[in-house]
């Protein structure tokens, strides 16, 4: 701990707060650039670009996983408490952010018709605020810096100034204040209960015999609704859909990956790290939603014909997947934040950020800027992989890794790993949850193919594509299917990569 | 790393090479495809030979060739592969399988065309099927388990008839659901065991894992190697695909990927899980003699050529199922026999039915002009020779596996009830019957006539380099049954004998 234990006055370790830091300072940048040197985007983007590098860089210093600041005054009897602690579990989520917030400056520096400032000082305020979360420890700090990686979604997601990016928008926003007024209200409850927000300590104060213990438990749970909607997650899922649709589409692959991300620290540090002793009362919880997402992302993806809705459905789907491990969390020996659940679903999370970005990019290359890509139908992707197939042929990678069928093979590593801990684990319902998740893979598999096959067959022979296309691939855009396709190659042939990433 | 190993791994690298040559190559490629397709698969070939050379078979029952490197260390996911006596027909029929019909692609490219893309698919499909076999890595298996999907997949999708998307989809979906099904039984296993090592696994013989979980974990891995085997009644994706799958397609699918699934009971099931095993095998050898008895009466219903012969490897893998199931060195031998027997058969009978379907347009037996014998003579022969050898006649492959499975069930293991087996056994007789009457039904048909019909081309140069090895193949396991079992029969005591 380099905070100054005996003294009253905070002192903060810069240094650890630098993953978040940076990308903050260089929203105000970025502004600043658009200000003195407006329409000038790739300088904006060089800007978010390296300040999101930076941020990367900051991450090796922090590797061996002990600085925190922010910490409270030590108490008799209760352990140190810190609001942000760069941990491994921190650490890592930040590492999967930084650069699937990077890979989305790539893609939106095709955009043209958005205002290159705003757009990127919006992106990088979400991202200070995703990588806040990764290390917020106390609950006030985890709910205001979820607001933080909000705030600005909502702003990206109705940049394009029309009545469907604004629906799309307020159908967000409407959801998310939701979810957050009911994570509220069960902070509320943790705090009349446990007297502390630090997650620290409320493991400890469960144990309390003076503890209302019903109180606290039914806060936890309400707790969960923020991080499951930024997750989007059953019951919080409704909005990702028609949002992805009218949101410009990196800003959709932004929320599907390194918003996602974000929901999925805070349940991890809320559920494996504040409430550990508490499992019996969270993991079926989560096991019911990750059943639930699994079973309705799955279906709902089965009947999508708009390529930007079958994408929004499976990363539903997929959300499934990273919470599996933590229904297996009651189980003594696997929990903690690097425990072996914790490093199945970050493990999960790395591959999956790669090869949806990879989809998305590939997607929206293929569209070119603006507002092609909302009305891009499976059918107008006909053959792809044989009229482009430097984008048609990634983009079949990339679905075969997310339903996990080789030569995808971090997906399908991935997936054993997700599944391990309930099979591990052991009990009758966890087995059935195992069980849900494979058939629900199976479903999966059925549309993901489906596309793939599209993306093969012989093109349309005389059918025009519906957006009069450019050929050429905006640079940025290509950059980003390049580099996603590279690290999914990689981490496909070396799995260990991202399944060593946290593991035990 | 010895020779035998650096062989063995090169029998991976290979075509997995060429496959990916064949990605990057571009369009242009189109132009040479075929034969470069053919000159990798041949040097797979070769590959095998020389492995099956260099292989000690002296000790079949070793595993031999052995790499064996961390891969995925956080899952125990290791690179482990190796050959043994009953793995190795296994890999050399594979890779004869797979140069043969890349041989018949010179002439006979199914529609619509695009050579590189199946070169590159069938050369995809052939890195998993060697990898299957190969693997001594529960996960590992399921790994190149997988591989095999998606090319297969798309090789029906794209170059099949009529139905194709329907039928590649059920193909995959069926198969799908039962591997991942299988993967949770690998997971338990590795739970209860701390490995995912098969020859470990097999040496422990079960140790450590209590009857319930074993039970648990044999009925999870059964389902997926049963739906690929495939056993009555998880085999309704089968005739729909053999029908709907390009000649090539139906060649490798009922020549070796219904293999994957028998292979992997011999393999895993029997030696690492005998106290769940012996519990499942009456229900595994009913569930085969049922499908012996109805794939035979669904080919007497049968019109059309091709799906009789896809519904006749129902029929004959029930054997290998009930062979299996008997639990006995010798039963097990048997399965093992017909195994490579039907693969070799069967593969050549789907070459020839596509022979008769490229010179006639139809596999409909009501459609289809009847004296092949007259018409074209070398074909009509060919194709009674792989009736027959298909219904079991002795001196030929189809015989021994069947006898010898029949054999393990007339004296199935102590832990099994002899009278069930001898039922088995009884309905078992009464299909042989069945499969006599309907192959002979088909050379009667389609073979002898009055010699009226339209004259056809008998048999070209490349039809008969991608036949003429089958239909020796088919001849000298039926006489020489020795050099086969002669590698298994070691192996297989080793396997029944880990856990006592």
């Amino acid at each position: 701990m380099s905070a100054a234990a005996g003294s009253l006055v905070q002192s903060v370790d810069w240094v650890a707060l630098l993953p978040a830091l940076v990308p903050a300072v260089g929203a105000v940048v970025a502004l600043v650039v658009d200000l003195v040197v407006p329409h000038r985007p790739v300088l904006v983007a060089t800007v978010a670009l390296a300040s999101l590098l930076g941020g990367l860089a900051a991450l090796p210093a922090l590797r061996d996983g002990t600085r925190a600041t922010f910490c409270a005054p030590p108490q008799a009897g209760a352990p140190p408490a810190c609001s942000y602690v760069a941990d491994h579990l921190a650490l890592t989520v930040q590492l999967v952010l930084l650069a699937g917030a990077a890979v989305v400056v790539l893609m939106v520096a095709g955009e043209h018709d958005l205002p290159p400032g705003e757009l990127q000082a919006l992106l990088l305020a979400s991202v200070a605020g995703a990588a806040t979360v990764a290390a917020a420890r106390d609950l006030a700090t985890l709910v205001v810096a979820l607001e933080l990686v909000s705030l600005p979604s909502f702003a990206l997601v109705a940049l394009r100034r029309d009545a469907v990016a604004g629906q799309a928008a307020l159908t967000a926003f409407l959801t998310s204040v939701v979810a957050t007024a009911v994570t509220v209200m069960g902070v509320a409850f943790v705090y009349a209960g446990t007297g502390t927000l630090f997650l620290q300590r409320t493991a400890p104060a469960l144990a309390d015999a003076g503890v209302r213990q019903p109180l606290v438990l039914a806060g936890l749970v309400l707790v969960l609704a923020a991080p499951a909607f930024k997750l989007a997650s059953v019951p919080f899922h409704a909005w990702a859909p028609d949002t992805y649709l009218g949101a410009p589409l990196p800003v959709a692959a932004y929320l599907s990956v390194v918003s996602k991300a974000a929901g999925l620290v805070a349940l991890l540090a809320v559920t494996l790290g504040g409430f550990a002793p508490a499992s019996g009362t969270w993991a079926p919880a989560v096991g019911v939603l990750a059943a639930a997402t699994l079973i309705v992302g799955n279906l709902g993806a089965l009947r999508q014909r708009s390529v930007v809705r079958l994408l929004a459905w499976s990363s539903i789907a997929q959300a499934g997947y990273l919470l599996l491990p933590v229904a297996a969390g009651a189980v003594v020996g696997l929990g903690g934040l690097d425990g072996l659940v914790a490093a199945a679903s970050v493990a999960y999370l790395a591959a999956y950020g790669a090869m949806n970005l990879g989809a998305f990019a590939a997607v929206g290359a293929a569209a070119g800027p603006g507002r092609h890509a909302s009305a891009l139908q499976l059918d107008d992707l006909r053959g792809l992989a044989r009229t482009r197939p430097w984008l048609g042929l990634p983009l079949v990678f990339f679905l075969a890794c997310l339903a996990g069928l080789p030569p995808g093979l971090v997906g399908l590593v991935t997936k054993v790993r997700v599944l391990e801990a309930p099979v591990r684990a052991g009990t009758p319902w966890l087995a059935l949850l195992a069980v849900v998740a494979a058939l629900a893979t199976v479903v999966g598999l059925a549309y993901y193919l489906r596309f793939a096959a599209v993306l093969l067959a012989a093109p349309a022979a005389a059918a025009t594509p519906v957006p009069a296309r450019p050929r050429r691939v905006a640079v940025g855009a290509g950059w980003a299917v390049g580099v996603t396709l590279v690290v999914t190659v990689v981490i496909s042939a070396a799995p260990a990569l991202v399944v060593g990433l946290l593991a035990p | 790393m010895n020779g035998l190993a650096a062989l063995v791994v090169a029998l991976l690298v290979v075509p997995a090479v060429g496959a990916l040559v064949l990605l990057v190559a571009g369009r242009r490629a189109d132009a040479w495809a075929v034969r470069f397709g053919v000159v990798v698969s041949s040097a797979v070939l070769v590959l095998s030979v020389a492995v099956a050379g260099a292989f000690d078979r002296a000790d079949p029952a070793r595993l031999q060739g052995v790499v064996d490197a961390p891969w995925v260390p956080q899952l125990g996911l290791r690179f482990h592969v190796g050959v043994d006596g009953i793995s190795l027909p296994l890999v050399v029929l594979t890779a004869l399988l797979t140069a043969l019909c890349a041989a018949y692609g010179l002439r006979h490219l199914p529609e619509p065309g695009r050579p590189r893309a199946l070169t590159g698919l069938l050369l995809l499909l052939e890195v998993g099927l060697l990898g299957t076999f190969l693997a001594q890595d529960l996960l590992l298996f399921f790994v190149f388990f997988e591989v095999v999907l998606a090319p297969m997949y798309f090789v029906i999708a794209v170059w099949g008839s009529a139905g194709r998307e329907r039928a590649a989809t059920t193909f995959i979906l069926y198969t799908v659901l039962g591997s991942i099904v299988m993967l949770l039984g690998f997971l338990l296993v590795w739970a209860r065991t701390g490995t995912t090592d098969l020859v470990l696994l097999a040496q422990r013989g079960g140790a450590g894992m209590p009857r319930a979980v074993q039970l648990v974990a044999v009925l999870a891995i059964g389902l997926g190697l049963a739906v690929k085997a495939p056993m009555w009644p998880l085999h309704t994706w089968l005739p729909d695909a053999h029908t709907a799958a390009p000649t090539v397609g139906s060649v490798l699918l009922a020549g070796v990927l219904l293999k994957m699934g028998t292979y992997g009971m011999v393999r895993i099931l029997v030696p690492a899980l005998p106290e769940g095993m012996a519990l499942v095998a009456p229900w595994l050898g009913a569930l085969g003699v049922v499908g012996i008895v109805y794939g035979s009466l669904a080919c007497l219903a049968q019109r059309d050529l091709k799906r009789l012969v896809a519904f006749s490897s129902v029929g004959h893998m029930g054997f290998v199922l009930l062979g299996i199931a008997t639990l006995t060195p010798i039963g097990i031998n048997g399965a093992l026999y017909a195994n490579v027997a039907h693969g070799v058969i069967t593969g050549l009978l789907f070459f020839l039915v596509g022979g008769v379907k490229d010179r006639h347009g139809t596999t409909d037996l009501a459609r289809l002009p009847r004296s092949l014998y007259a018409r074209a003579p070398r074909l009509g022969s060919l194709l009674a020779l792989a009736a027959v050898a298909s219904l079991g006649l002795p001196g030929l492959a189809g015989f021994w596996g069947e006898f010898l499975a029949m054999a393990g069930a007339f004296r199935p293991a102590a832990v099994l009830h002899r009278s069930t087996f001898l039922v088995l056994l009884a309905l078992a007789a009464l299909g042989t019957v069945l499969t006599a009457y309907y192959l002979l039904r088909v050379v009667r048909r389609v073979d002898q006539g009055d010699g009226s019909g339209p004259l056809v081309a008998d048999v070209d140069a490349v039809e008969a380099t991608a036949w003429v090895p089958l239909a020796v193949l088919a001849v000298l396991l039926g006489l020489l049954p020795g050099v086969l079992l002669g590698l298994s029969t070691p192996v297989v005591s080793a396997l029944l004998g880990g856990g006592s």
